[in-house]
């Protein structure tokens, strides 16, 4: 296949294991920043972060909407996980490092809530930038989480996804090879 | 029969169906005998070796409904050459090293050795497989009952 010149997980069993408790973690516990153990050399401009997270969660039953700034890792995408790209209604996975129309993406059902999107951030760093504080399932309190890079509108985006609860995206933020998670039930604030 | 020369296609893609299903059936001796005819580069693999399961599909003539035949376990690979080329396998069963060495072999036969290596590795595996599969095919014939003869002897 042209364009794929990267392999994907060095261990696939354990690599995708490790990854997926990583995420686990990071859903359960709104606000921890987790660092990915598993060994990926993605192609640019993919993050191992990212990269990791969809070797784990994507396969060929998750369409995914792909930012057009990660068109050159399509190939190698669509070669590792058999995904299908589709438009970002459709999709169940949005990858990228802006927020894809956020109204576009599908927030599920009153029924099904669970058939929402999930939305894979890439950012510039985590535990440093802005400082946003979090309440909700999962936190004792607050908890208090740095982000670099977020989309200018995020903050304002993110309280509405939060007040449509039981639907809505969640949001899995990726730097380097670092993640943290941000699911509808958290609420966040500036400072 | 065993004369016959090995049926080449015309067309690029048939060629490659023709050399991967031809690579597919040898076994890794024989791929390793024979692609030291070849000049092997570094290479790292993309995806596997490894090994699964595929659902194989069936049809009752040309336009009959689909329907599973059964499971059949394959091992598939995909290598990358230093120089670019990528090669895939699917081979049934479950030796990782067939898998690999049918990639290699895939990967180098898009490179400038393609001529070398179809007279040495490719044309060689067809043919004994050609003569194999005529060989099982005169064994059945030789027992074949003809029900014409049966009937006529009542």
């Amino acid at each position: 296949m042209k364009g794929v010149e990267h392999a994907g997980f060095e261990d696939p069993t354990h690599d995708s294991q490790s990854c997926f408790r990583a995420i686990l973690e990071a859903i359960s516990q709104p606000g921890i920043v987790k660092t990915i153990e598993s060994h990926v050399t993605p192609p640019l401009p993919l993050a191992v972060a990212t990269a990791a997270t969809v070797l784990t969660l994507v396969d060929a039953n998750t369409p995914i909407w792909l930012d057009d700034e990660f068109s050159d890792a399509a190939p190698w995408i669509s070669f590792h996980c058999n995904a299908p790209l589709v438009e970002s209604s459709m999709a169940q996975f949005a990858i990228g490092t802006r927020i894809p129309e956020w109204g576009r993406l599908n927030t599920g059902s009153a029924e099904f809530p669970e058939h929402s999107a999930t939305l894979v951030l890439q950012v510039e760093s985590l535990g440093e930038g802005q400082r946003m504080t979090l309440r909700g399932p999962g936190i004792s309190d607050r908890a208090e989480l740095r982000v670099d890079g977020l989309p200018s509108n995020f903050v304002e985006a993110w309280e509405e996804n939060h007040k449509s609860y039981p639907t809505g995206v969640d949001v899995i933020l990726c730097a380097g090879n670092r993640l943290a998670a941000l699911p509808r039930t958290t609420s966040a604030t500036r400072g | 029969m065993l004369d016959e020369q090995v049926a080449r296609p015309e067309t690029d893609n048939d060629e490659r169906q023709w050399w991967m299903s031809v690579l597919a059936r040898a076994t890794a001796d024989q791929l390793k005998e024979l692609l030291s005819a070849a000049t092997v580069p570094p290479y790292a693999c993309l995806r596997g070796p490894e090994t699964g399961l595929l659902m194989v599909r069936g049809k009752i003539c040309g336009d009959g409904a689909d329907f599973n035949v059964g499971e059949a376990t394959i091992t598939r690979c995909t290598i990358r050459t230093a120089e670019g080329d990528v090669g895939h396998a699917y081979v049934l069963g479950r030796d990782h090293e067939q898998a690999k060495l049918a990639a290699v072999a895939d990967a180098l036969l898009q490179s400038e050795q393609h001529d070398v290596l179809v007279e040495a590795l490719i044309v060689p595996l067809a043919t004994a497989q050609q003569q194999r599969r005529a060989a099982v095919a005169r064994k059945a014939a030789a027992t074949k009952v003809n029900f014409s003869t049966m009937a006529a002897l009542r």
